[in-house]
């Protein structure tokens, strides 16, 4: 089947088997490896992106879904070079070990930070329960997101003086 | 992992979707969040010829009140329940339940109809709902017809629903009375289904009798129970530690678990006789304490 979907900002086609899920079209077809396969079962999260506003399990949705949706992947949130201040979180506070969670983790904060951007622990803990990780003990993921909340609520506070 | 190949289809209207159900009968499979079917199917425990993915039926989206009943469409998804903090005013178990399911990412996807018709006997709505005395609408060639949820359920795995019906909606009686609930839930991790859980809402008449009161199990049973006999007795009577003894014991003997490696049958039942004690004696505060509607 004939797929258009936009992943990061631009549109892209693909003609994939209706059995391809979507883990498997970002990576295969469009060659975005960020998006890690974990699991394969539903319990990892490692394969999180953000679909039409919401992060969902890649591993458990199919290609044919998303046709005529956005997609964001972890690819998407660079910007201009610039490391997001989430990703800049998990760099500075230790957020990642051996980095396999690290794209599920980014696409499920990022999206929390869209919903509440000022989580407090115990919501950023839950809104990560679904997203496994076997290196860090959590500590350094939450503390890297709670940085990122802080920066994104500075820069918003600058932007608004500056207009 | 990937399943079996399929042909797809995505209707964009709910008639279009009972048609192409109503030719592929026992070929086709409904795609709601796909957080069962699509796991199912990677491991070819289930293999549809046709997938008939239902989320483009601009119809089963949404949800609706009316004076007496909260009427949540198909697709309603797990979180959305979960965020909408209005829904406690008047259907407070609604909340606590979705909470309890999966985790976050599967909730976003998940829907409340594609729960009850997976009818997996450890799935949180389906006791919930039973609780409630909610019922389904299903739309088939012939028309709608409603089927309380408690008739939906015939076995694990396995619903009363026809090869060419489509659940379109849930429907949930709105309390009459005041009413407080409270779900439990106990699991291994988050993430997992319960090993035991208990889904309970008590209305209370102006002298603080119990006027209504549903109590929903899940996971100690082929499939999700009300614990009838344990309602009857607090019937009428003022809820107190007495009562809601007599009513968790009542409730621990209508469970009906199997041992397995989340517990043996007998730890499974005293958990229920706990969770209802628990559960009543919360919702008992929550009316005291005036929080009742809301928790
Ligand atoms: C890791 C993980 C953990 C989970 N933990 C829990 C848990 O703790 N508690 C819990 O309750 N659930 C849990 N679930 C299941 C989850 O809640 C599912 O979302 C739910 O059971 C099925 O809903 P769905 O919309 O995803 O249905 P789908 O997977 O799309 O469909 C499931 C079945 O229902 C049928 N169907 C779906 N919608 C309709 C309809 N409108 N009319 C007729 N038939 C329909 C489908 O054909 C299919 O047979 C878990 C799932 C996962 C992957
Ligand atoms: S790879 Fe998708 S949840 Fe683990
Ligand atoms: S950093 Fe290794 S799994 Fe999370």
């Amino acid at each position: 089947m004939h797929i258009e979907v936009t992943v990061n900002g631009r549109l892209r086609s693909a003609d994939v088997e209706a059995r391809t899920l979507l883990a498997y079209l970002l990576r295969d077809e469009f060659n975005l490896t960020g998006t890690h396969v974990g699991c394969d079962t539903t319990s990892c999260g490692a394969c999180t992106v953000i679909w039409d506003g919401l992060p969902v399990k890649s591993c458990t949705v199919l290609a044919g879904q998303v046709d005529g949706g956005a997609i964001t992947t972890v690819e998407g949130l660079e910007q201009d070079a610039q490391l997001h201040p989430l990703q800049q979180g998990f760099w500075d506070n230790h957020g990642l070990q051996c980095g396999f969670c690290t794209p599920g983790m980014l696409m499920t904060t990022y999206a929390l930070l869209q919903r509440r951007p000022h989580p407090t622990e115990t919501e950023i803990r839950q809104a990560i329960s679904g997203n496994l990780c076997r290196c860090t003990g959590y500590q350094n993921i939450v503390a890297a997101v709670q940085q990122a909340a802080a920066r994104l609520s500075a820069q918003d506070a600058m932007e608004e003086v500056q207009a | 992992m990937f399943p079996n190949a399929f042909d797809y289809a995505a209707p964009t209207s709910l008639d279009e979707a009972v048609d192409l159900l109503s030719r592929y009968g026992d070929d086709a499979k409904v795609l709601a969040g796909g957080q069962s079917l699509l796991p199912m199917m990677k491991l070819r425990l289930a293999a549809p010829a046709w997938v008939i993915d239902i989320n483009r039926v601009p119809e089963l989206d949404g949800r609706r009140e009316s004076d007496d009943a909260l009427i949540l469409g198909a697709l309603t998804r797990h979180s959305a329940i979960e965020w909408d903090r209005d829904l406690d005013a008047d259907y407070p178990l609604l909340r606590e339940t979705a909470a309890l399911i999966a985790d976050p990412l599967v909730r976003n996807r998940g829907t409340v109809a594609g729960s009850l018709a997976h009818a997996d006997p450890a799935a949180d709505w389906a006791a919930c709902l039973m609780a409630l005395g909610a019922s389904v609408t299903a739309r088939g060639p012939q028309g709608d017809r409603l089927i309380p949820v408690e008739d939906l359920l015939v076995d694990t795995l396995t619903t009363s629903l026809e090869l060419d019906e489509i659940i379109t909606g849930v429907t949930v009686p709105r309390p009459a009375g005041r009413a407080a609930a409270k779900s439990l839930k106990l699991e291994r991790k988050v993430g997992d289904f319960a090993v035991v859980g208990v889904s309970l809402q008590v209305e209370v008449g102006s002298g603080g009798a119990v006027s209504r009161v549903g109590i929903g199990l899940a996971a100690v049973g082929p499939t999700a129970l009300r614990a009838r006999e344990a309602e009857a007795v607090l019937m009428g009577r003022p809820l107190g530690p007495e009562v809601i003894r007599e009513a968790a014991a009542l409730a621990a003997a209508a469970a009906d678990p199997a041992s397995d490696r989340r517990g043996s049958a007998a730890y499974k039942r005293d958990v229920v006789r706990v969770f209802v004690e628990r559960g009543l004696t919360a919702v008992q505060h929550r009316l005291a304490d005036g929080q009742a509607l809301g928790a």
